[in-house]
């Protein structure tokens, strides 16, 4: 497909503003007016051609079965989208005064109030953007309340050895020294190891439960107990929270701090890379840490509150991906409690599914009752003998219209596969998908060069990345 | 609502295959101290038609843009979006697809990242962009780590006339660094080269709006060139918009350009979704934050775009990563190039020239105003900040009660501004609506 510069035609343009001349030499200096601006113009048609092309370029929840492990790429649903676009939200200004913007408040409210109870936390802040960017507000609370101590010898931040990369990417970024403790043989935190490295440098341990092998870490409770015992706190990564709502709450487990991913638990669209929204709840002892603002009520009437002595400051403009805040709210408020224990029940029961279709298709580095997801490997026979690897046959997927899984992570498994199928799925979709695997690795034994330069069905093969990064082109201009 | 779509029947079969006797056993695992024993105290789950009624209603208690005229800008603007903005991001090929991954089947996004990146450039005129951040002000602490990462240099400096919310968040940021941040002055409203050399002195940047919060022109080539005498990087924080007409980062000498691009083709929507961009000179495209996307070939020579320098991420490099951001504003990075590819060179100056005219309408009309004055001397683009004998209080409540919002009153960021508030103008802004607001602010002083 061409890119815009390419549609490009001079005096193609559609004006969609008065045409009035403006003489800016009028209002500014002579010296700082632009004179070229090398955009390209195209048509309206050209340009709504363009992209309803690069959309079917494109493959998303709405095209098909998505089972991305950690991902969580449920279905969104269409009322979301219309009710964020109501006026009354998409076209109100961060800076009203609050008499004129008392929905939009009370619906942070309220969304802070049932993240609350959701997570087992007592305060919320929504502004994280994102869920790495929760991550980070979580560690600068760590930070902050340390501090606060005046207990400055905490430096070290723990990070399992299966975590997501934003972990200790994030405990870098707060100014943390990164310790990874390993895992044990049936995939949990080990827990003889934790208790090696807790120590007064300690100032948090960052678990994502269940991990991101799919399994529940049945000795969270010890866990806990010896990062508290050593003084630090224990931060909650809520990327696998589907796989508990209404069974379990973080802080029921002993978490201190936890972040959400709107965008993974609470149905908001993943917009293909983002907006997402990574709000952060904490226990009653780290409340006065949460960045600012806070929705508060007095007298049925909502405010921004900033009154927040040791807060961490700032994460990002204005109050949060409100646009993203409206969706989840609208979610939450259609499942309801028991609809959201539902969603558990059945992404459980969707994942042991799968799983039960092809294990005897593939190697299984734990051999456990999963959670919403798990962590699966190519026979052994086929990597080593025929050369397929997790790659080929997540290529291969393609060809059958599926979305492949989460590829190569956790790190901690050999080529693997997570398989995260999510709630959303019928049994017939994850039956086709379980049957397509199967015949894959079949499909390797006999013909492996076929696997191997999969696939052969897309609008690209496979494309060349040390190429991108040899001869690098990131980027067009007009001209060429 | 439910959006699981089993019957008992399923659940029933499903369970018979996997071994279990319930959905209950594959929670087995789960101990007993850690399970919550009751129900989740939440409203019970509505009906799709209730809770549409439900989300209008709450919506229906904010005043919106629609029914009220704006002069509310300081960051986030109501400017107009051509439908076809709107109607191409619902498709749902783009908005429920993840991070591109899977390049094959992810072709639209890739390409869109790309010609996104090649619209910063332009519009910067820096070398290079990457996908996208959360907002503008986390575009100012990224730029910021950046810097230091660069330099090793422990010292932020930045202009106190930078928008109040990107220094908050930036200071946020630098505390968990470690980062000693410094402010320069406000000098009639602009920083001045003159206080650059004593505050850059072993400083990692030197970051300027340009024009700034208050809308004014800042002296860029002499601020870059006291910045560049001191060994700094000279981040500059753009309007998109602006660029339209003003001379670009690239070509007054900045090293990193960054801004807000919420005024490219998103709503308000109080405050997020928006979009923050980064342009920088080659030389730091290894220590660029997020994703970056590349041209390539398959094996038949066919182009094709992927994820690429990703060495530089966190999920390759985890703690030595540039940055820990991962999701990032896709979608909104789509709005603003759908948006600027629709405007084109011509709309995308108009927007701006327009702004411009009604801004430059407005603060000439305040001078005639009895009881209020220009704050500042410097020329200015779109934004007009002022003080009035008026309380601040008094003419928000003047222009409500003319169906207007606005304005800002800067003393909340600035106690050395008492009385101080800011109006903007953009193309949406009619000459009867400026006029009407003359109106009001007269009657208020008066």
């Amino acid at each position: 497909m061409k890119t815009i510069f390419e549609e490009h035609e001079a005096g193609r343009g559609t004006a969609y503003l008065p045409s009035r001349k403006v003489d800016l030499g009028a209002y500014l200096p002579a010296g700082e007016i632009r004179e070229e601006l090398p955009l390209p113009e195209l048509s309206e048609v050209q340009a709504v051609r363009h992209f309803t092309g690069l959309s079917r370029r494109n493959y998303g929840v709405d095209n098909g079965f998505y089972p991305l492990g950690s991902c969580t790429m449920k279905y969104n649903p269409k009322i979301n989208e219309d009710t964020a676009r109501l006026a009354g939200f998409a076209q109100v200004h961060p800076y009203q005064p609050e008499a004129t913007v008392q929905g939009a408040l009370q619906l942070m409210w309220e969304l802070q109030r049932d993240l609350g109870e959701i997570t087992g936390m007592d305060a919320v802040s929504l502004q994280p953007a994102a869920g790495a960017h929760g991550e980070l507000t979580g560690i600068l609370i760590v930070r902050g309340y340390h501090e606060s101590r005046g207990d400055a010898k905490r430096t070290q931040v723990i990070v399992p050895d299966s975590a997501h990369g934003t972990n200790p990417a994030t405990a870098a970024m707060a100014g943390f020294e990164v310790v990874h403790v390993p895992s044990d043989e049936r995939g949990g935190v080990d827990v003889e190891a934790l208790r090696q490295l807790a120590s007064e440098k300690t100032a948090a341990l960052m678990l994502t439960n269940p991990n991101t092998l799919g399994v529940f870490d049945e000795r969270i409770a010890e866990i806990a107990e010896i990062i508290h015992a050593a003084g630090g706190l224990l931060y909650y990564d809520g990327a696998n929270l589907n796989a508990v709502l209404g069974h379990s709450r973080p802080g029921d487990m002993g978490f201190d701090i936890v972040h959400l991913n709107l965008h993974k638990t609470f149905s908001t669209p993943h917009g293909g890379g983002g907006p997402g929204a990574g709000p952060v709840g904490v226990k009653a002892h780290l409340k006065d840490f949460l960045p600012m603002p806070i929705v508060t009520m007095e007298n049925g009437q909502f405010h921004l509150s900033y009154a927040a002595p040791h807060s961490i400051g700032q994460m990002r403009s204005f109050y949060g991906n409100f646009g993203v805040l409206v969706r989840a709210y609208t979610y939450i408020r259609a499942l309801g409690g028991a609809g959201l224990r539902e969603v558990a029940d059945d992404a459980v029961l969707n994942a042991n599914y799968v799983l039960s279709l092809i294990k005897d298709h593939f190697e299984l580095p734990f051999d456990r009752i999963p959670k919403h997801e798990f962590v699966v490997a190519p026979p052994e026979d086929l990597v080593r003998q025929k050369g397929v690897k997790t790659l080929d046959i997540a290529k291969r997927l393609l060809d059958y219209d599926f979305h492949p899984p989460t590829v190569y992570f956790p790190l901690i498994v050999h080529e693997a596969m997570m398989i995260e199928p999510t709630e959303t799925e019928t049994k017939e979709t994850l039956k086709a998908f379980a049957d397509t695997l199967c015949q894959i690795v079949d499909e390797g034994r006999e013909n492996p060069d076929y696997v191997k330069t999969a696939p052969h069905n897309t609008v690209v093969g496979r494309l060349d990345e040390a190429r991108a990064v040899k001869q690098p082109r990131l980027l067009e201009r007009l001209g060429g | 609502m439910r959006f699981t779509p089993h019957t008992e029947e399923d659940r029933r079969e499903m369970l018979r295959q996997i071994g279990a006797s319930s959905v209950e056993e594959l929670f087995s695992d789960l101990p007993q101290s850690v399970r919550l024993d009751r129900s989740l105290k939440l409203p019970e789950g509505l009906s799709e038609s209730e809770v549409a009624r439900l989300l209008s209603d709450l919506a229906a208690r904010d005043l919106d843009m629609g029914q009220y005229v704006s002069f509310l800008g300081a960051g986030a603007y109501d400017r107009y979006i051509p439908s076809a903005v709107g109607e191409l991001l619902r498709r749902s090929e783009f908005y429920t697809a993840y991070t591109p991954y899977q390049p094959e089947i992810s072709q639209g996004t890739l390409q869109a990242i790309f010609e996104f990146q090649s619209l910063i450039a332009a519009l910067t005129g820096l070398d290079i962009a990457q996908a996208s951040l959360y907002d503008g002000a986390t575009a100012v602490a990224e730029a910021a780590m950046l810097a230091w990462g660069q330099t090793g240099r422990e010292r932020i400096v930045v202009a106190r006339s930078v928008d109040p919310q990107y220094r908050a968040v930036l200071r946020t940021y630098a505390h968990g660094r470690g980062l000693e941040v410094l402010e320069l002055p406000l000098r009639d409203g602009r920083a001045g080269a003159e206080d650059i050399a004593g505050a850059a002195e072993g400083a990692a940047c030197v970051i300027v709006q340009h024009p700034n919060f208050f809308g004014l022109l800042e002296d860029v080539d002499s601020l870059v060139k006291a910045t560049h005498e001191k060994g700094a990087l000279y981040i500059a924080v753009a309007d998109p918009i602006s660029l339209a007409v003003l001379r670009p980062p690239g070509a007054y000498g900045a090293d990193v350009a960054v801004g807000e691009g919420q005024g490219l083709g998103i709503a308000a929507s109080f405050g997020g979704p928006y979009l923050g961009f980064m342009a920088v000179r080659q030389e730091y495209l290894r220590r660029l934050p997020g994703r970056i996307v590349g041209e390539t070939a398959d094996k038949d020579g066919k182009r094709g775009y992927v994820l690429t320098f990703q060495t530089r991420e966190q999920h390759i490099r985890r703690e030595k990563a540039t940055s820990n951001i991962c999701t990032n504003q896709g979608l909104m990075a789509l709005a603003a190039t759908i948006y600027t590819t629709l405007l084109g060179p011509d709309g995308l100056r108009q927007a701006a020239a327009l702004s411009v005219e009604g801004a430059h309408r407005l603060g000439d009309g305040i001078g005639k105003v009895q009881g209020a004055e220009l704050a500042f001397s410097g020329p200015y683009a779109a934004e007009v900040a002022l003080r009035s004998r008026a309380s601040v209080g008094d003419v928000q409540g003047a222009m409500l009660k003319a169906g207007m919002l606005g304005p800002l009153d800067l003393e909340r960021f600035y106690p050395e501004l008492p009385g101080h508030m800011l109006l903007s103008v953009t193309e949406k802004r009619t000459s009867e609506e400026i006029g009407k607001l003359l109106d009001v602010l007269q009657g208020v002083e008066a």
